[in-house]
Formats: C-alpha cells, sequence, structure tokens
C-alpha cells in the first residue's frame, strides 16, 4: 500500500531533505513506524511514547485534520496523501 | 522591558508592519496570528491571517486547515516561511514561557505585536532555538522600529 506522505521542511533533517516520502501501512501508526525504519527520528517527532500523536503535530490525511478521523489510528487507502505541520501556537 | 541577546537585523516594509498592527487591533482583546512568506529569502510576498482556533486573549493556536492551506500555498508557488507573527494583547513583546516552549520552527523569525500600550503598538522580531531567545533588530522601510524605552 503506497502512501504519499509530505514532509514539512522543519522535519527534512530526516528525509535527506525529501519533501515527498512514500510509506506503507493500512493505518497512519503503521505508516508512521514505516517511515521510521527508514527515517530515523522521524517517528519520534510525530508519536508519543504509548502511540498517539504528539499534541503539536497536526497531521492531514488528504487535507482532513486526523484530530476530526481516528487520529494515529485513522486508516489509510492506497494513494492517500499524508501531510505533517508542527502546530504553531504560543502565548 | 525584557530583553534578550541581540543577533543581527531584521527587515520588515511598512506596509506590511501596518497590516501587523491592524490585524492584531481587528480581534483585540484576543490574540491573532498569521505566517509571512518570502520569495526571495526576506522580501514579504504575502501575508497569511491563520484564524486561532484558541481564541483566547493570552494563548494562540493556528486553526490546522487554515495552516495547512497556508503552507500549501507556500511549497507551490515555492515560497519559503519568512515569520510567524501573534499578538500579544497585555503583555510586552516578548516571547513568553509558552511562545519558548512551543516554538517549533527555528529557522523562522517569531514576531510579536504588542497592543499592551493601545495607542504606542511595539514589534519586536525573535528567533527562539532550542530555548534560547535572541532579538532581531527590526527596521521598518530601513528604519529601526520603536520598541519603547530599550
Amino acid at each position: 500500500m503506497a502512501i504519499d506522505v509530505r514532509v514539512p521542511t522543519v522535519l527534512r533533517t530526516h528525509t535527506d531533505g525529501e519533501k515527498k516520502v512514500s510509506a506503507d501501512g493500512a493505518t497512519l501508526h503503521e505508516a508512521i513506524r514505516d517511515l521510521g525504519r527508514r527515517y530515523p527520528g522521524l517517528a519520534e517527532r510525530l508519536l508519543d511514547a504509548d502511540g498517539s500523536l504528539h499534541r503539536y503535530v497536526n497531521v492531514y490525511v488528504n487535507d482532513e485534520d486526523v484530530r476530526f478521523l481516528g487520529g494515529a489510528q485513522t486508516p489509510l487507502e492506497d494513494g492517500d496523501e499524508v501531510s505533517i505541520l508542527p502546530a504553531v501556537a504560543g502565548g | 522591558m525584557t530583553r534578550a541577546e541581540m543577533d543581527g537585523d531584521f527587515e520588515l516594509d511598512l506596509s506590511t508592519y501596518d497590516a501587523l498592527v491592524e490585524h492584531a487591533r481587528s480581534d483585540a482583546p484576543f490574540e491573532v496570528c498569521g505566517l509571512l512568506a518570502t520569495d526571495d529569502g526576506s522580501r514579504v510576498a504575502v501575508q497569511y491571517e491563520i484564524p486561532n482556533a484558541a481564541r483566547s486573549m493570552t494563548y494562540y493556536n493556528m486553526d490546522p486547515k487554515a495552516m495547512l492551506r497556508a503552507f500549501r500555498d507556500m511549497d507551490d508557488r515555492e515560497w519559503e516561511l519568512l515569520a510567524i507573527y501573534h499578538s500579544h494583547t497585555h503583555t510586552e513583546a516578548f516571547p513568553s514561557k509558552t511562545d519558548v516552549e512551543l516554538a517549533f520552527y527555528p529557522d523562522a523569525v517569531y514576531l510579536i505585536v504588542s497592543l499592551q500600550d493601545p495607542g504606542a503598538p511595539v514589534v519586536r522580531a525573535f528567533n527562539i532555538r532550542d530555548g534560547k531567545i535572541t532579538e532581531r533588530a527590526l527596521t521598518v522601510d530601513g528604519e529601526e522600529a520603536s520598541v519603547g524605552a530599550r
């Protein structure tokens, strides 16, 4: 299953500068784990120790915020596009 | 006024500066936020006003979908993120503890518009990297911006 993942500039240090990478997985969590095997450090930037998504990272599947889908357990289909953006927040 | 180590300049054009202050005033006392993109590494090509999903007087969190649209637009045009701005409606234009904790964009300039004195808004520019704040001396159309008493 091929998932396209758009990597934001701030995380491209993990992907050798690649803007778009390919991942494999039936859920978002599996796809992130797959990326983590090939791009060390990337999964830790996205997932907490318990496997849920970091609170301050926005992840989208086909431009929908996964907080309103199934979070890390959001199912993925062949050809889906995952986008990642660290949150912009403060006080 | 709180200070940090100074590290270089940051140049804004007057119309962008005015637009930031106007945006800050438009939703006071709530904090506003947005992004500036550049097409040449320093000139502002566009300002994206992003809704503050928190709509709070002390906190901002960019609306995730609006933020995605802005970043997608930058990508499509091959523009880069230049700066992240937000307003402080009751405190000075200096990064708060939360601003430092949640600074996930080390290459961006963080602009803070303070409306603490509503008649005399102050804009200051910072880099926030690994928890460390450095200030960029803000110039507007080549003139040093007023930051109140230094």
